[in-house]
């Protein structure tokens, strides 16, 4: 055995490359409480003062502290560079100096050269021509292959936020794999696996070989950037801190070379606490120590960064980078994967304050242990910033060393990644099922010229007949687009660092979305139910509703309409499944807006279930606000409907109650948090964002955000700095429904 | 068979153990100064259900429900007795723990047959006991607190388990001798485990804006949390003085 895995445990691991094998045969399960953690040291404190000042300067400086206009950022293109280096356990920085956005212009030189601009910034001429004249992009590539319908779908927002001009993100690179096995042994196996491909040159093996030779590139520049840091990652880690500074490293490099939409950082607590134990076990480090390099480590996550227009802020607030990291969950053995590492990571809230990023993701299930069930209702009771997925419901697809990436998508680390772009908004397409093909707000024939709806009054079965003709419609405008995006980034902006950690033969999920769900429920539902009423304009198209009686409403447990959410699902993603993937990739969906529902709202008229035009949709799979008047329950319990299968790329369901609502004493709110938790579970609810906190805190930080710089909330998938909100996002999350009682 | 049904509550954290089904019987004889649901006194309003209809509403979500179980309020449940016991009855055929939370005030010993029949499928009874003196009970919601006591000595009797609660109303009942007096009744009842003290909030008012009727306690402050604490310091005091 080499000498950095001295007093481990031994296992196929050692002679293949296997992180999983590693950690079920070195991991320490721990049942007890949260009475071994550590507070912050003085340095860790002064480090981050240091840290939320700048990010103080930042607000104050309207988003961004500093861009970088002339280096091209790779993965060596920026030297070593620190916040204070004497009191970092943990190096390594993006650009020269904190904050400062790098230029990543593979994905689009137009995306940079706007992002820099609307900050007050300019990129280099000679960078601009160079991208422009000389060295295509992403973007370049797909607008030349984009067909006029599928520009027509982009801009009248039926398909909102295809990642057709920055880095498409949702791949994460098994880190871990750099501080189990160092460098040398990585590329040596690549080299191998160069070796064993195919032999006849078909397009794909040359692709593959291609890919292969740029990992290989990728990983010897990774080696660079530790020696920069004076760090020789050829070999692998042999301590806690080491492993925490090679895998960070290996993150670091991902984050410099892609400015991908969701950047996640896996699941690496459990693997970490192994050098953790062996480290506190020989009396190298204390446990104060340990809980130190922990902190340090989550402070730079806190300040990875990209350069986003206000275009981009308007879909995604709050300048996310879904550092999604997953913790907790059960092994396909039955022992849990809680380790004290799972503490310390939620400790760093504790310790530096809620913060939305890295986004802490709980892999939930009812056999987690009870003390640590305890700690995450505490967390989150305190700080709502850690979100709870279903690990009961994902471990027998996925096992037990998958991770989530962005909000709410689980993959395989380091043997699936996913081809993720875009929504479709549903809703609009309801309305472009009533109108034949024409968008209700500029009259445009945007989808196929079907026969629109006559008569005042709407029939289910007649609308239900067009809405399914226009959903098959969309599936094929919507997969056809992401194809092409696809095949244009693997060509011009491919993730080779990201893709160096995975396997030679990864799993390809097709990741698409869907927007306005709740709204199709309602609407349909009113249509069914109720009698709906057509106004239409002068140019005969319809754009508003007059619904008389009252429907069912989705969000209520009640049957007659969460059947027909379902039903929508169910036929939506066969249709999609009918259609040719780039690639090979398995067609899935989720049903996530982040917190692009107040922008799908804006973009889309009035719909049949009394929301007027421009009035903002749910977020992800929530009942509309103020809808679910059942409680807390029924409304979790019609999410809990939605068939995983259907919808195997997430279900994510934001909750909100005010703390006196959870109970009286802290104890018993804690206990029916769990309690909560628990029943979403078995009744196979795949997400849920918790939120602890009283309309008036919101209010209030909306008019004095000085006061809370740290505040920090639940939104779709992900956590953000409420102050960082738009007013009108702001005004959207305070709407929303607060489950409470008198 | 059907009762009447002011709303359901799907997430009870506040009325019993656990996380509870609670169900807001319609129809209540009281007219408490302070009551916040007035909008659930008429009789033979709300929305009838069958109590199979309820369980049945309830049983689909059990797994939610393993800490708790099911809560009937109001109103007064205790005024569609026959109904009642019927919910409890299928309550406890699943296994599904039982809490009634009512005034006892219907009480007497011409109907003890049907409390006797409620008594086999009730696990816990929350006891709200408005006013510790009969006056001044009176006064405050319409009767006397006689009923309400001799129904505390039924459910000693019957071994039932009791939890009391207490509104704590700045004049009306937050008086250290009134306090003293009901620590002073607690003490003799071994059924009781324990006390539950509410602070009195306005949270109600707007409900009776809504029903066009004149607030009782307009200029009442609301108690606050530290208050109630000391109100339950009180009560306690009286129950472990020799």
């Amino acid at each position: 055995m080499r000498d950095e895995w001295i007093n481990f445990n031994g296992g196929a691991w050692e002679n293949e490359i296997n992180v999983r094998d590693f950690i079920q045969k070195n991991y320490t399960p721990y049942d007890g409480d949260d009475s071994f953690l550590c507070g912050p040291t003085n340095a860790t404190l002064d480090l981050w003062k240091q840290v939320s000042d700048l990010k103080k300067q930042e607000i104050e400086n309207g988003g961004v502290l500093d861009m970088d206009t002339r280096t091209v950022s790779t993965i060596t293109s920026h030297k070593a560079a620190y916040i204070d280096k004497d009191k970092e356990q943990i190096v390594g920085l993006q650009t020269d100096k904190p904050l400062k956005r790098a230029l990543q212009p593979y994905g689009g030189i137009r995306m940079a050269m706007q992002a820099c601009k609307q900050n007050g910034y300019e990129v280099d001429p000679e960078i601009v021509d160079f991208f422009t004249e000389h060295r295509k992009t992403h973007n370049a590539g797909v607008f030349d292959a984009y067909t006029p319908e599928m520009r027509k779908c982009r801009s009248s927002h039926i398909i909102t936020g295809l990642p057709d001009g920055y880095g498409r993100g949702r791949i994460i690179g098994d880190y871990r794999l750099v501080a189990l096995y160092g460098i040398d042994r990585l590329i040596q196996d690549k080299e191998a696996k160069k070796n064993g491909t195919r032999i006849v040159m078909y397009s794909d093996v040359i692709q593959e070989r291609e890919e292969i030779s740029e990992q290989i590139r990728a990983l010897q520049m990774l080696k660079k950037l530790g020696e920069f840091y004076g760090f020789d990652i050829s070999k692998p880690a042999s301590t806690l801190k080491e492993a925490v500074q090679w895998l960070y490293l290996a993150y670091l490099a991902a984050v410099k070379e892609q400015n991908g939409a969701a950047m996640s950082l896996g699941r690496t607590s459990t693997f970490l606490d192994i050098y953790a134990e062996r480290d506190l076990k020989a009396g190298i480090i204390t446990e104060k120590e340990a809980q130190e390099i922990v902190d340090h480590f989550i402070m730079k996550l806190r300040l990875v960064c990209f350069a986003r227009t206000p275009d981009y802020n308007a879909i995604f607030a709050g300048d996310p980078t879904w550092v999604t990291e997953s913790i907790g969950g059960v092994g396909t053995d039955g022992r849990h994967m809680v380790t004290k590492m799972s503490f310390r990571y939620l400790n760093t809230l504790n310790n530096i304050g809620a913060a939305p990023e890295p986004n802490l993701t709980v892999l939930w299930s009812t056999q987690l242990p009870d003390a640590f069930k305890e700690f995450c209702a505490k967390i989150s009771i305190e700080h709502h910033a850690i979100q709870y997925e279903n690990d009961d419901l994902m471990r027998p697809l996925h096992g037990d060393d998958y991770g989530i990436a962005c909000c709410v998508s689980s993959m395989r680390i380091g043997k699936e990644m996913q081809f993720f772009g875009a929504r479709a908004n549903l809703a609009k397409c309801l309305l472009y099922a009533i109108n034949g093909g024409k968008d209700e707000i500029t009259g445009e024939q945007v989808g196929p010229e079907y026969r629109a709806v006559e008569g005042e009054y709407l029939d289910y079965d007649d609308v239900m007949t067009k809405y399914n003709a226009m959903m098959e419609w969309l599936a094929g405008v919507y997969i056809n687009a992401l194809n092409i995006i696809h095949y244009m980034h693997d060509k011009y902006s491919y993730e080779r660092l990201q893709m160096a950690l995975h396997d030679k033969n990864v799993k390809r999920w097709f990741a698409t979305g869907i927007a306005g769900f709740s709204v199709v429920a309602d609407s349909l539902s009113a249509i069914k139910y109720a009698k709906v009423k057509v106004v239409r304009n002068e140019k005969g198209i319809v754009t508003d509703y007059i619904t008389e009686g009252d429907f069912p409403k989705y969000g209520n447990d009640d049957d007659r309409v969460d059947s027909i959410a379902t039903e929508v699902l169910h036929t939506f993603i066969k249709y999609l499944r009918q259609n040719h993937t780039y690639r090979g990739g398995v067609h899935t969906t989720s049903i996530l807006t982040i917190t692009s529902n107040v922008s799908y709202g804006k973009n889309t008229g009035s719909t049949p279930d009394g929301r007027k035009q421009g009035e903002a949709f749910a977020p992800g799979a929530n009942p509309m606000h103020g809808r679910d008047t059942n409680g807390a329950i029924a409304s979790l319990a019609s999410v809990a409907k939605i068939p995983f299968m259907d919808s195997q790329d997430g279900i994510s369901n934001t909750f909100t109650i005010i703390p006196s609502a959870l109970g009286k004493e802290e104890d018993e709110q804690r206990r029916n948090l769990i309690a909560l938790l628990d029943g979403y579970s078995k009744k196979g609810g795949f997400h849920l964002n918790v939120n602890v906190f009283d309309r008036e805190l919101l209010l209030d930080a909306q008019k004095h955000p000085e006061k809370y710089p740290q505040l920090t909330i639940r939104v779709s998938g992900y956590a953000v700095n409420f102050i960082k909100l738009t007013k009108e996002q702001q005004d959207e999350v305070i709407s929303r429904t607060f489950h409470c009682c008198i | 068979m059907k009762g009447y049904v002011h709303s359901i509550e799907s997430f009870g954290t506040v009325d019993g153990p656990g996380v509870r089904f609670v169900v807001f019987f319609q129809g209540c004889p009281m007219r408490c100064l302070y009551c916040h649901n007035p909008d659930t006194w008429v009789t033979h309003a709300g929305t009838e259900y069958e109590a199979q209809e309820l369980i049945d509403r309830m049983v689909r979500n059990l797994p939610f429900y393993e800490t708790g179980g099911i809560t009937a309020t109001g109103g007064e449940p205790l005024m569609q007795i026959d109904f009642l016991t019927e919910l409890f009855k299928l309550a406890k055929a699943r296994g599904i723990h039982t809490a009634l939370d009512t005034s006892g005030i219907t009480f007497n010993k011409e109907n003890q047959a049907n409390f006797d029949k409620l008594m086999e499928y009730c696990d816990l009874i929350m006891l709200d006991i408005k006013h510790i003196d009969k006056n001044e009970h009176k006064k405050l919601t319409g009767f006397s607190n006689e009923s309400v006591l001799n129904f505390l000595e039924y459910l000693e009797k019957k071994e039932k388990r009791v939890w009391i609660r207490h509104v704590i109303v700045p004049d009306i009942t937050y008086k250290d001798e009134y306090l003293l007096r009901l620590g002073g009744l607690i003490k003799n009842y071994g059924c009781i485990d324990k006390i539950d003290v509410l602070p009195y909030h306005t949270l109600g008012v707007s409900k009776y804006e809504g029903l066009g009727i004149e607030y009782p306690l307009n200029g009442v402050p609301q108690l606050t949390k530290s208050d109630a604490q000391k109100a339950l310091e009180v009560i306690n005091s009286a129950i472990h003085s020799k």
